[in-house]
């Protein structure tokens, strides 16, 4: 009876041990193909194993070297998933981007184009670059890095403007935490990448491609250095190159990262001129995120209106949401945009990893609001979160549970923001240094307010299940001045500082050059405004955390 | 780590000296090979470039990845971004400074995008280490 393994070749599986499991089953099978596959995006069960025998294929996850000998013998029950395709995280998804997610093998070329790979293409090609303009904007398709802007007037600017020499730029540089869904794309489904910006190149007049994708990223980095030499033919003359970014967050701002290709200091450019217009080297571009090229091919294979019959108001198809952090079941969960909060975290997710209450949920990355479980029925969609001053932005969540302290999430906001501030305008470069030691006399002034502070906080920091020693070091120093004249102090203190770091937030939103600096003020005020216990005050009516 | 070699050195630049934006390709380059981009390596770029040395230094110190001075020790890149703090990173990380003493250089790095399964982190050019624990940095650390 012949025997293939399915194993996943993707950083998340190899970071989890995938390479002890092959090698455990080239000892224990010597004669069996293993085939490396992408990764399903179930990620608390990788590695995840999946054994074909006599045609029937079967899931087990999480596996270690040791469960080997056991699952071959089949005896490995306690592991066993049934068929993959048909597990309740997977069949509840709606996965246009991620088709092909834990099916093909990512870099073999037969798999692809079994898949309906090059379709879209080749469809781009029958119907002309005028055409494939009208689909991508009759799809309704906006830009998955965070703005949201359509893509199809995007891509129509640049088609429109005039020059012999036009870009398309991929923006890989996904730095925000709780986000990593580009870099599956890319490592698990590269050509997919590849044939939107091949569509993007023919639809715009542009002959020449660059995929700037961070440094910590190697894998992906390989992957799509060697999908971008094995269908170099399929493209041509379109041409691609690949580059490594150089350990800077900002450089996932548009304009920072035509500098930094450019060879010069990632630093944000003032808009206008739009890229659209002077772009990289000066010549029109059109800059795209990652999800956003790869949505192309389903939308001219399969034509605009299928892809844009799922979704909800002005936010059209589905979205790649990423459940990252304390979470029991995380990874990758593409959906059409609608599904609320709650049902992403709770539901889908299955709560916190650690088995506490869910305190907070970070959503768009490190510039994104917290959000409470209050607001757990906010429907995922772009314009439904900036309505509750949040942001969907590269569609990640981030859970907490209820040992997390906000003031220090706020802090670590500012710190965040000043360590990766370009440095070009004021109010994120020395606002966010002014943010830190604000939140810090607050810190430091909250054990004196009237409202007691969250002393169980003390000695509980959690991990996913195990106590931790604790680093509130500032709330021990800050708990031994009681006295009445000191607390009256404190008070004034505090609120002195809370006046201060709204109006600091207020500054740098508005005065800021980019969104670093801009959007800082989105954790650190939906922390102070959803959580104000923590930061000396008294607690929301409803309190945060009552109902998870 | 080897010592600056300028023959080595103009051999990396000449293979990028034709590409559109050639210096972070260079740069990087230059950092895998010697560990560092010493002054020398700045004043060769800068010329073979036609660029100033003030700009080629102004790239190099704005870039994480690029050091200024050579890290001798063996180093542990530990994800300190809020996913990996939920799954509590900031303790581990205090473990880990501790079990490493002088002898491995611990660094920040915010997020490998394995968020789902931290605490995470990097060791040597691309191996990656998930769902770290205290057990699991004693063990790492000893093997580095």
């Amino acid at each position: 009876m012949s025997l293939v393994f399915f194993l996943s070749d993707d950083a998340l599986a190899l970071a989890c041990g995938a390479e002890r499991v092959a090698a455990a089953l080239r000892a224990h099978a010597p004669d069996a193909e293993i085939r490396r596959t992408s990764s399903w995006g179930m990620h608390w069960l990788e590695p995840l194993l999946e054994v074909e025998r006599g045609g029937v294929r079967t899931g087990y996850g999480p596996v270690t070297a040791a469960d080997v000998p056991a699952i071959l013998a089949g005896e490995a029950e306690h592991l066993a998933l049934g068929p993959v395709d048909g597990h309740p995280f997977i069949a509840a998804q709606t996965r246009l981007t991620f088709a092909r997610a834990g099916r093909t093998r990512p870099l073999d070329l037969g798999d692809y184009r079994a898949t309906g790979g090059w379709r879209g293409l080749e469809r781009a090609r029958e119907i002309g670059p005028a055409a494939v303009l009208d689909a991508v904007t009759r799809s309704g398709l906006r830009g998955r890095g965070g703005a949201g802007f359509p893509a199809g007037i995007k891509w129509k600017t640049v088609a429109e403007a005039a020059g012999p020499v036009k870009y398309i730029v991929c923006n890989a540089d996904e730095g925000d935490s709780g986000t990593f869904a580009d870099r599956m794309l890319m490592e698990g489904d590269p050509y997919c990448l590849i044939e939107g910006m091949a569509i993007a190149g023919f639809a715009t007049g542009a002959n020449k491609a660059f995929v700037y994708i961070r440094s910590e990223y190697p894998h992906a980095i390989a992957k799509m250095r060697a999908a971008v030499e094995a269908s170099a033919g399929i493209v041509a003359p379109f041409a691609i190159e690949i580059r490594e970014g150089a350990g800077a967050y900002v450089c996932g701002e548009e304009t920072s990262l035509l500098n930094s290709i450019e060879g010069r200091r990632g630093e944000v450019r003032a808009k206008p001129p739009l890229p659209a217009h002077e772009g990289l080297f000066g010549r029109p571009t059109v800059i795209n995120n990652v999800l956003t090229l790869a949505a192309i091919p389903f939308i001219l294979a399969e034509g605009p209106e299928a892809y844009a019959e799922f979704g909800m108001g002005r936010s059209r198809g589905t979205m790649p949401i990423q459940l990252a952090g304390n979470i029991r079941q995380g990874g990758l969960f593409e959906t059409a945009f609608g599904a609320t909060l709650g049902e992403l975290v709770i539901d889908i997710g299955g709560g916190t990893a650690s088995g506490r209450s869910v305190r907070a949920v970070q959503v768009g990355g490190p510039l994104g609001a917290y959000f409470p479980p209050s607001l757990f029925d906010t429907p995922f969609d772009y314009e439904a979160f900036a309505a509750r001053d949040g942001l969907i932005g590269h569609g990640g969540i981030t859970v907490f549970d209820d040992s997390v302290d906000m003031a220090r999430q706020a802090r670590f906001a500012m710190a965040f923001c000043a360590a990766e501030s370009c440095g070009k305008c004021t109010p994120c470069r020395l606002g966010s240094t002014r943010g830190v030691e604000t939140i810090d006399r607050i810190i430091a002034a909250r054990a004196a307010a009237p409202t007691p502070v969250r002393a169980e906080l003390v000695g509980t920091q959690s991990t996913a299940g195990q106590p931790l020693p604790s680093l509130s070091t500032a709330e021990k120093k800050g708990s031994t001045s009681t006295s009445s004249v000191q607390t009256e102090k404190g008070q004034a203190e505090l609120t002195a500082a809370l006046t201060l770091i709204e109006d600091l937030c207020e500054t740098m939103k508005f005065g800021s050059l980019c969104a670093l600096g801009g959007f800082t003020p989105y954790p650190v005020l939906s922390a102070l405004h959803h959580f104000p216990e923590d930061f000396g005050g008294a607690a929301e009516t409803a309190p945060a955390g009552s109902e998870a | 780590m080897v010592d600056f070699d300028e023959h080595i050195a103009r051999a990396l630049i000449a293979r990028h000296a034709a590409r559109e934006g050639p210096l972070l390709p260079i740069l990087h380059d230059l950092q895998a090979e010697f560990g560092w981009i010493p002054e020398e390596a700045v004043r060769l770029v800068a010329h073979v470039l036609n660029l100033s040395r003030a700009e080629v230094h102004g790239v190099v110190s704005f870039y994480h990845d690029f050091r200024d001075a050579p890290e001798p020790r063996p180093v542990l890149k530990l994800c300190r971004a809020e996913s990996c703090q939920a799954r509590g990173a900031d303790a581990l990380a205090v473990h880990a400074e501790a079990v490493a003493g002088d002898r491995i250089a611990i660094e920040t790095v915010y997020c490998l995008g394995l968020c789902s399964v931290g605490p995470n982190a990097l060791t040597g050019r691309d191996h990656l280490h998930a769902r770290l624990d205290a057990g699991a940095i004693d063990a790492l650390v000893a093997a580095l």
